[in-house]
């Protein structure tokens, strides 16, 4: 189809010959930087109306017009919302969790991976291909089951519940079974002529050469202990396993009305903090990751 | 050449993951499945040692003749319907102008990820903070002392201030303010997917293009987008997928009450739906809500994928 619309385009275009003018292409290419800047204005203002409205105090938040730099910088708004939040036990909350969950699961992941994409085993493609499939399903239909599972097991309110039904991802699988596949067979040939196990194997040369791809997946799954919100809050609530983004909502409940912005936007920055300063220094792992995924966290 | 050593060793390999799989993944699916069906089927009267359920399609039935639920499906499809087309075309005039340039490009590319790597219920705060009139709006007496930034904006344009989603708010601004924030909140990913694309695309068709001075728009809508047609087939499935799993960027902007305060629940969407019934001890409703949006998001995928058949060049 498009080979005829091309065939159709030329033609019609074959009659009216005019070049683009030198101020022209000039002027269309101000335009579309001007598009951009402003899109890119639009994209970043909530985190600068984040940053400067939690550097106000509650009356000058309150005036109208706002004004766009605080007069008097307060920084008292962020230990005030240390404390209102306890902002302390919740980082350390999803910190604990974020990093035994990501160890264990990138242990998990890689010997799956492994078997996976190196060894034989009756039924291999069959698995992998079940394993694919429940990818489509929404996670909501495993999280009705999966609370009266872990109230079953006694798992309520602690650490556990947190960590363990989501060790096993099937999109890490995937993404690091591929990373396997492109290495070299040759490579797993000449290692076990020469005796080497593959456990061995898979640790001493495997492991490395897929590290991008490890890294990408320990950003992700930490990303996703620090923006977990649902199954915490169904299944570990309390004080001592809260994590952080459950501890801010909790934190300020209200969102409209007379409420203490500066504070909470004071809040909201230092739970921002840690994902900016990895998308910072890690942002091209994340990208490369994220592209061929299409889910968040 | 599979001898029976390295098959046990396999299994061994996969031990960790296929105990997990079979408790947290496989099993939930037979009894997800199987609570659907048992009619009013509840953890609690379960327990009480009532375990006679009736098997029938009652959960469906029941669950779709509710009115919360009828409003929930209708936010969530009006949140797609026009959230993803809306982000999809933005994300593409983005992609297509960092395409174009070649000065602050990786700059600008950085900037229009950012939003990706944030926490949808804290941003979600800072939009809340933008829309929010602070003063007593909807009371009789209004007093108030500051419109919000985006009023301010407005007012300066010399339009009117609008109620966005204070007590009192109306549905359509409460669903604008919505579809805003989950714009900003799926751009990135789409113009990741969409600039890639780009890049990857043969030069040779817009030196042709070039050489017959084709105008821009034109070679916009006859060349890159059918080039381009199978990201934006992936973008456009993955949007509907998420958007019909809308859930916490609505958290994020008006809390747990999932609305304004006049109307709380004015905004649920399904996966609100299903966990309101979860915490209610209505398993069987739960499970048969989650089925139900299994299906329909089975449905809109395959209509997309049919359609994306149709239209995609590959």
């Amino acid at each position: 189809m498009s080979e005829n619309t091309f065939k159709v385009m030329k033609q019609r275009n074959m009659r009216r010959i005019s070049g683009l003018t030198e101020p022209m292409r000039i002027f269309s290419q101000l335009g579309i930087y001007l598009f951009l800047f402003l899109m890119a204005l639009i994209v970043l203002f909530p985190f600068y109306w984040m940053v400067i409205s939690s550097l106000k105090s509650l009356a000058e938040y309150k005036l109208s017009p706002p004004t766009f730099w605080p007069k008097q910088v307060l920084l008292s708004n962020y230990a005030d919302a240390f404390t209102t939040a306890n902002l302390g036990t919740l980082f350390v909350n999803t910190m604990y969790v974020g990093l035994v969950s990501t160890i264990l699961s990138l242990i998990i992941t890689v010997l799956t991976a492994f078997a996976f994409a190196r060894l034989e085993f009756k039924g291999k493609e069959l698995l992998f291909g079940a394993l694919l499939a429940t990818m489509m399903i929404p996670g909501e239909l495993f999280t009705i089951t999966n609370y009266s599972t872990v109230i079953s097991f006694g798992w309520l309110n602690t650490f556990t519940v947190l960590i363990v039904p989501f060790l096993v991802s099937i999109f890490y699988i995937y993404l690091l079974r591929q990373n396997f596949l492109q290495i070299p067979n040759e490579l797993y040939l000449a290692a076990k002529v020469d005796g080497t196990s593959d456990f061995k194997y898979l640790w001493k040369v495997m492991v490395p050469l897929a590290l991008p791809t490890l890294i990408s997946i320990t950003i992700l799954k930490m990303m996703g202990a620090w923006n977990s919100y649902i199954w915490p809050r169904l299944v570990a609530n309390d004080e001592a396993h809260r994590m952080i983004t459950n501890g801010l909502r909790n934190a300020f409940t209200e969102t409209t009305g007379d409420v203490n912005y500066p504070v909470q936007m004071a809040a909201v920055a230092l739970v921002s903090l840690p994902l900016f300063l990895v998308f910072v220094f890690l942002r091209k792992y994340i990208m490369s990751g994220v592209s061929r995924s299409g889910i968040k966290g | 050449m599979v001898d029976s050593k390295q098959q046990w060793k396999a299994w061994l390999y996969l031990a960790p993951a296929i105990i997990l799989l079979l408790v947290f993944t496989v099993w939930p699916i037979i009894n997800t499945v199987s609570m659907a069906f048992l009619e009013g089927y509840s953890g609690l009267t379960k327990t009480g040692g009532d375990v006679s359920f009736k098997l029938g399609v009652g959960n469906f039935t029941h669950v779709v003749a509710h009115p919360d639920f009828q409003q929930a499906l209708l936010n969530t499809c009006l949140l797609c319907v026009i959230t993803v087309p809306v982000s999809t075309i933005l994300a593409l005039l983005i992609a297509v102008a960092l395409n174009a340039i070649k000065p602050l490009r990786k700059a600008l590319q950085t900037v229009f990820f950012l939003p990706y790597v944030t926490n949808s219920i804290a941003i979600g705060m800072v939009f809340a903070a933008m829309f929010n009139v602070i003063g007593s709006v909807g009371t009789r007496r209004q007093i108030i002392s500051s419109y919000g930034i985006v009023n301010d904006v407005i007012m300066a344009l010399g339009g009117d201030w609008v109620n966005w989603i204070n007590s009192g708010s109306a549905y359509w601004a409460n669903m604008l303010v919505m579809v805003v924030y989950i714009v900003w909140n799926a751009l990135p990913f789409k113009i990741l997917v969409l600039l890639g694309g780009l890049q990857s695309v043969n030069k040779q068709y817009y030196d042709a293009a070039k050489v017959d001075s084709t105008p821009r728009w034109r070679v916009l809508t006859r060349i890159t987008v059918p080039l381009l047609s199978p990201m934006i087939a992936y973008v456009v499935i993955t949007g509907f997928i998420g958007g019909f799993k809308e859930y916490t960027s609505i958290v994020g902007i008006f809390g747990e009450k999932m609305g304004p305060v006049h109307d709380p629940g004015r905004l649920n969407t399904m996966v609100g739906m299903i966990y309101d019934s979860l915490e209610r001890d209505n398993q069987g409703g739960a499970s048969a809500a989650a089925l139900i949006l299994f299906g329909i998001i089975l449905i809109v995928t395959m209509i997309n994928l049919y359609v994306s058949k149709k239209r995609v060049h590959y």
